[in-house]
């Protein structure tokens, strides 16, 4: 066999699977997105059309508002974490796996829990101020249920790229110097970047695109993968189901290429 | 920027590690304002140990005592001890260019940007890399960026310079020529340095003073013609440069060895001794009137010298170094002759 042949045919399994999972079937959903009432339209829709725009918003602004908050707490636990030994730290680690394992369904159910009408956050601001706090059913659930999956995720990233600094460099510093606010500022941080960039993308693109834990708390969260549902199975109205899922895929896609531009620039500036 | 340095001084420090691994039995070192001190030992000696103490990258036991001038540092964290230093890896900051590197500890300390920049082109232009100032830590070589990191150290104008295996990163050629270099900078710099290295060349080369450490404790403390010409020790004799080292019986005037005697020095004690002699102080003479013959087993060339291995002589086979011109062969019959003073009897101990 000669080796071009032979290369071809390694190719081969990779352009079935792109062909059958990637280019077909969006080709189809692209197409299906144009073949409602209102043609090409369709897509111009997801922006003009007020309750379209209002979900697209609101699921772009939780999805960030969920990667800032893991970025923020799970880069200083994981940091605490990597560097500090203490009783009960092995157990906490592999605690933190737990969520991978979850369904969005039991996560809903967990923020159920948490702070539904019977939650123990109701309890509490009951007892505390004579009303009950009632948030797992609104943007606010959705976003501790982010929270939950998201945070151990990115702490368990942290602690791995944490764990390959070289530690001659933050006590160079230390020579220099540094206490330990510029260290952080200006070692540590900079250093950690390319792994932030990366885990936040990930982050943003799970919280942009889950469904389960909406599902779970409630049906009327107007997040956009709700709303290509309902549209989908209630309306039946396929052909803007399958524009706003393009819509969808485009924006998620966007944010990645972006991170993914800035992230290699950090990456190179880091060496 | 010279004469910024202040004297050094270590006194009682040990450190025994948290699982009660001792790195280091208690020392006492005296480094004087301006001198450049070289901690010299095999790896595990307790060197670097020893390095970070005085960089305050580790609490010495209780009863240790750090003091730069006249003021006790043990207790001060290194952010405000004051120091310079290079490490091993150079330690440079691969999210900054090397200007940003150099200028850092002036940054940290708020020097202005004026000052900063002024500061950062004299030490450019004192370590010899002009044009690099904007380069990336990932586009410089290895002797690059040793320059960098010492520039960096310097920068804040240090009480003490520390140093930790700066060249052995580098390869052989690079170290040697580099060596000469950063001997013209300490000496030009005039700071309190502490030198640590594994390499007997480069600790004669630049040290004022070598510490000849080992097992975590000083095995000698001299000049580097002290430490080469007059080892304390066994351990030292053997590490720092080649050395023969014989067992002979001593008269006080004369060793007694199988292939003949060789005087020594007055004052020689009395008894078994072990006599320590360098490959270049052995000379070939004619046999016929040497107080010492041997037999040459083998002779390496190695251009600017001759090895010569030597048989029958003593009790075990004699290194000599002879000049390149002397015609010899193997099976040659030779006489042996040692200047006394060269010949150094070290204590009866084994070690």
């Amino acid at each position: 066999m000669t080796k071009p042949t032979f290369m071809r045919l390694c190719l081969l399994p990779l352009a079935v699977v792109v062909a059958a999972f990637f280019v077909l079937p969006m080709a189809r959903l692209v197409l299906i997105g144009a073949t409602g009432r209102h043609g090409i339209a369709a897509y111009a829709a997801i922006v003009i059309e007020p309750r379209y725009a209002a979900s697209l918003l609101d699921t772009v602004l939780l999805a960030l508002a969920t990667t800032v908050t893991t970025l923020l707490i799970a880069t200083v636990s994981g940091l605490f974490l990597q560097r500090r030994r203490f009783p009960g730290r092995a157990l906490l680690v592999a605690m933190l796996t737990l969520p991978l394992a979850f369904p969005g369904v039991v996560i809903g159910f967990l923020i159920i829990l948490l702070a539904g009408r019977q939650g123990l956050l109701g309890d509490v601001t009951l007892a505390l101020f004579g009303h009950k706090e009632v948030l797992a059913y609104s943007l606010a659930g959705l976003f501790l249920g982010y929270l939950y999956f998201s945070i151990p995720r990115v702490i368990l990233t942290i602690m791995a790229a944490a764990e390959k600094l070289d530690p001659s460099l933050e006590e160079a510093a230390r020579t220099l110097g540094a206490g330990a606010w510029a260290i952080h500022r200006d070692i540590i941080l900079p250093a950690l970047a390319p792994a932030l960039i990366a885990s936040g993308a990930i982050v943003f693109a799970t919280a942009m695109g889950a469904f389960g834990t909406a599902f779970t708390l409630a049906t009327d969260i107007d997040v956009l993968p709700m709303l290509i549902y309902t549209e989908f199975t209630l309306s039946a109205n396929i052909a803007t189901a399958a524009a706003l899922s393009v819509g969808l895929g485009l924006v998620t896609w966007a944010i990645l290429a972006l991170a993914r531009i800035y992230g290699g620039n950090t990456v190179a500036a880091n060496g | 920027m010279s004469g910024h340095g202040v004297a050094l001084r270590v006194v009682a420090c040990g450190k025994t590690f948290a699982d009660g691994t001792r790195a280091l039995a208690p020392v006492t070192l005296d480094v004087g304002r301006g001198e450049t001190a070289v901690l010299l030992g095999p790896s595990g000696c307790g060197k670097t140990t020893l390095l970070r103490i005085i960089a305050g990258l580790e609490t010495p036991d209780p009863g240790g005592r750090v003091l730069f001038g006249d003021s006790d540092v043990t207790g001060v964290p290194i952010e405000r001890r004051n120091v310079g230093m290079v490490f091993q890896s150079y330690a440079l900051f691969p999210n900054m260019n090397v200007a940003d590197n150099i200028g850092y500890g002036l940054k940290v300390r708020g020097v202005g940007e004026a000052e900063r920049k002024a500061r950062v082109a004299a030490l450019v232009a004192l370590t010899g890399i002009e044009g690099l100032e904007r380069r990336r830590i990932d586009q410089l070589s290895g002797g690059q960026r040793q320059r960098v990191a010492l520039a960096r150290a310097v920068a804040v104008q240090p009480s003490v310079l520390l140093l930790d295996e700066p060249l052995t990163a580098l390869d052989a050629a690079l170290r040697e020529r580099l060596r000469g270099e950063l001997n013209r900078l300490l000496r030009t710099l005039g700071i309190t340095t502490i030198y640590v290295t594994h390499d007997q060349a480069e600790a004669m080369a630049l040290g004022d003073r070598i510490v000849v450490m080992r097992e975590g404790a000083i095995a000698q403390i001299g000049t580097p013609r002290a430490v080469y010409f007059a080892p304390e020790n066994r351990f030292v004799a053997e590490f720092v440069g080649a050395a023969n080292l014989i067992e002979a019986a001593c008269n006080g005037a004369t060793l007694a060895l199988p292939g003949g005697t060789l005087p020594v020095a007055d004052g020689a004690l009395h008894g078994p001794a072990t006599a320590m002699i360098r490959p270049e102080a052995i000379k070939i003479v004619p046999a016929e009137n040497a107080s010492l013959i041997g037999l040459v087993d083998s002779v390496s060339f190695l251009g600017d010298r001759q090895r010569v291995l030597i048989s029958a002589a003593a009790t075990k086979v004699i290194t000599a170094d002879v000049p390149n011109a002397i015609a010899l062969a193997a099976g040659d019959r030779v006489g042996l002759s040692v200047e006394p003073a060269a010949i150094r009897l070290l204590p009866g101990d084994t070690t």
